[in-house]
């Protein structure tokens, strides 16, 4: 048995998570993923992203896969985008890599400018 | 909490379910989970998604790409490229194959907006979309006669063919004072080609109850049956679920969220006669007898049920209370036409590219459904003739397709919008072959009560069988006319005054093939 306020509550929490589904979201993660991408351990950094940002209940970020970008000898390669800020690309990421990224990054709105290979769109 | 980075949205239907959507779900979590994904990507079964397509169709979110007529077979290639490398596989999209870029249908909607986006086995993801935000306003900030007023403002008509405003039938049963009152949801489709209900059911069950709870409510009913065809067994299985959650929130029974209102709701398993989706014969159904209709007057809302008032509204009507309600009025007039406001959701089978469901502000024309909602013709066919509203409905031809399909705009051509059925025929189909089988089927489903219709619909056949053969004469195809006519005027209820419709469509609209079949 629920009450009234029950209801706005169980409403919060599922607007929340439906809200990851359709993508309405701050700042989205894309992740290389092309053949050379993989290689490189693109999966290793997908997953470590997924793990922090689970860790951290971040609810307003969107990870997603790209195809290859032809900067092979970069990857595994991450954009960064944020609504109205130019678009970050990091390179040569690793799983602490990406540790540092989220919390710097993702979480505190700092680049780690060591990491970057490109700005802009 | 879990984070999955991305969604497959599974439409499960009955089209679905014949492809075999149960084995491909299985097959597809285990290569996800061969492929180290399973913790990465989450499958959400849904109702149906917003495109038209075959077989087995998903949604992958975020990118929000479609998918159509996906087989296991695929399963590999679409794991490999899209879900592991983010390359959607061009082949199985949607509409990428071919020159029609289908318009996502559900742009305008109201009925099916949850649809295909929410999981309608889960409670909270209907409550996550807005759900029951309506009931709350209900019981806390309004009347019963607001709720009715708020209804007679949206101007919503009835959805299930006979387009009487749902606000002043709730307005009659409201008023009458007696100590029991019931509502009635008649889920029975049994209109051919018409599966609307059954999606709206299959997509978001909890907006019909939503919508119940509103009107029962409102007319002061404490008891809510929902009569549903037998066939519809997703359906069934799925409203089940959602009555158990709603009680278990105390959405429903006793003393609804503490503002002294009870409700139960009850499904009632129907046998599938045409004639038990007529108001009274369900009724007659439902109270154990055979489903013959009764007289009217008295309507059922004022002796219905077990002589109690009960409100029997359609599917699709009740549907569209919630946003009604959550909105406002003055929102739903936002959609249609000042006499019809709102959506209407259709169903178009026969020779369009995109067959399946769609939901269009009332008054769009019947060519921008076809061209632009159905994806056109089908390659290689031209437009000949459609058949709008079901057996009970009529034929219209192409100089007609830019008619308003809405209640109002369609009487001026003596059609009618009935439950939102199309079919799409080509140039090479018979309008007699299509009107004897809409005869046929009056034939079997006459209930034989009453004589104009027991022997006009057998008449019927039996001359619409005689000119297809190539054996009948202009005076059999007029004699047809007046039988028609004459059913029309004296039979007992409307399914035995509905055959007019076609016959005389089908005269009018195509008198050269009828000129043509009765030379030979
Ligand atoms: C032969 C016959 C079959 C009908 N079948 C249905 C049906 O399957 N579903 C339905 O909602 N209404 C059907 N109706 C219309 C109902 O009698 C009734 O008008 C309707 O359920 C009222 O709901 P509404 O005002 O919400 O449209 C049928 C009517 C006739 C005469
Ligand atoms: S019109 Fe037909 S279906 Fe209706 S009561 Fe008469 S016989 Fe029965």
């Amino acid at each position: 048995m629920k009450t009234l306020a029950d209801l706005k509550k169980i409403r919060e929490k599922a607007q929340e998570e439906m809200k990851l589904r359709g993508g309405n979201t701050r700042i989205k993660i894309v992740v290389g993923m092309g053949t050379s991408g993989i290689a490189m351990g693109a999966r290793e950094v997908m997953k470590t992203f997924l793990e922090e940002i689970a860790n951290r209940n971040l609810t307003d970020v969107l990870v997603t896969q790209t195809g290859e970008k032809g900067l092979s000898s970069l990857e595994p390669v991450v954009d960064i985008i944020e609504e109205g800020k130019p678009k970050v690309t990091y390179g040569n990421m690793t799983p602490e890599k990406v540790k540092k990224v989220v919390v710097e990054h993702i979480v505190n709105g700092r680049i780690v400018s060591d990491y970057v290979v490109a700005t802009g769109n | 909490m879990k984070f999955y980075r991305s969604h497959i949205l599974v439409s499960i239907n009955e089209t679905s379910l014949a492809a075999g959507v149960q084995e491909f779900i299985t097959a597809l979590r285990n290569e996800l989970a061969k492929n180290d994904l399973a913790e990465e990507i989450n499958i959400l079964e849904t109702g149906p998604l917003g495109f038209f397509g075959r077989g087995i169709c998903l949604t992958v979110y975020p990118e929000n790409i479609n998918y159509e007529g996906v087989k296991i077979e695929d399963i590999p290639e679409l794991v490999q490229e899209h879900f592991l490398k983010g390359r959607p596989v061009k082949r199985l999209m949607v509409g990428v194959t071919e020159k029609f870029s289908p318009k996502f249908n559900y742009e305008n909607r109201i009925v099916l907006r949850n649809s295909g986006i929410i999981d309608p086995e889960n409670i909270d993801d209907y409550i996550g979309a807005g759900g029951y935000v309506a009931l709350e306003k209900a019981l806390t900030n309004m009347q019963p006669n607001d709720i009715i007023a708020e209804v007679k403002k949206s101007g919503l008509k009835g959805r299930g063919g006979a387009a009487f405003p749902a606000g002043l039938k709730w307005s009659f049963t409201s008023a009458l004072d007696v100590p029991q009152k019931y509502v009635v949801v008649n889920a029975d489709e049994g209109e051919p080609g018409t599966f609307k209900d059954r999606l709206i059911m299959e997509g978001d069950p909890h907006q019909l109850l939503e919508g119940i709870i509103l009107c029962a409510r409102a007319v002061g009913a404490s008891k809510a049956y929902i009569y549903i065809r037998g066939e519809y067994k997703l359906c069934i299985a799925r409203l089940e679920k959602a009555i158990k959650q709603a009680y278990d929130y105390g959405i429903l029974g006793k003393n609804i969220f503490d503002s002294g209102f009870d409700l139960d709701i009850e499904l009632k398993i129907g046998a599938g006669a045409y004639v038990c989706g007529e108001e009274t014969a369900l009724i007659e159904s439902l109270e154990g007898n055979r489903g013959t209709p009764r007289w009217k007057p008295p309507f059922p809302g004022v002796e219905g049920l077990w002589k109690a008032p009960t409100i029997v509204n359609n599917v699709e009507t009740l549907a569209n209370v919630p946003f009604i309600i959550a909105k406002g009025a003055d929102e739903f007039l936002q959609y249609g036409t000042p006499d019809c406001p709102g959506t209407k959701v259709y169903t178009i089978l026969g020779d369009v590219a995109y067959p399946g469901l769609c939901e269009v502000d009332m008054g769009t024309t019947l060519r921008t459904i076809i061209n632009d909602y159905a994806g056109g013709m089908k390659k290689g066919f031209r437009f000949k003739a459609a058949l709008v509203g079901g057996a009970a409905g009529v034929i219209l031809p192409d100089r007609l397709l830019d008619v308003k399909m809405d209640f109002t705009s369609l009487n001026q051509y003596s059609a009618v919008l009935g439950s939102g059925a199309i079919l799409v025929l080509n140039e090479h189909q018979s309008i007699v072959d299509l009107l004897w089988s809409i005869l046929r089927f009056f034939r079997h489903e006459s209930c034989g009560k009453c004589s104009p219709c027991k022997n006009g619909t057998q008449q019927l056949y039996q001359l619409i069988s005689k000119i297809r053969k190539g054996n009948g004469t202009m005076e059999d195809v007029n004699l047809m006319l007046l039988i028609a006519e004459t059913m029309q005027q004296t039979s007992f209820c409307a399914l035995g005054q509905s055959p007019i419709m076609a016959v005389r469509s089908a005269i009018e609209n195509f008198t050269d093939e009828f000129i043509e079949i009765t030379k030979k």
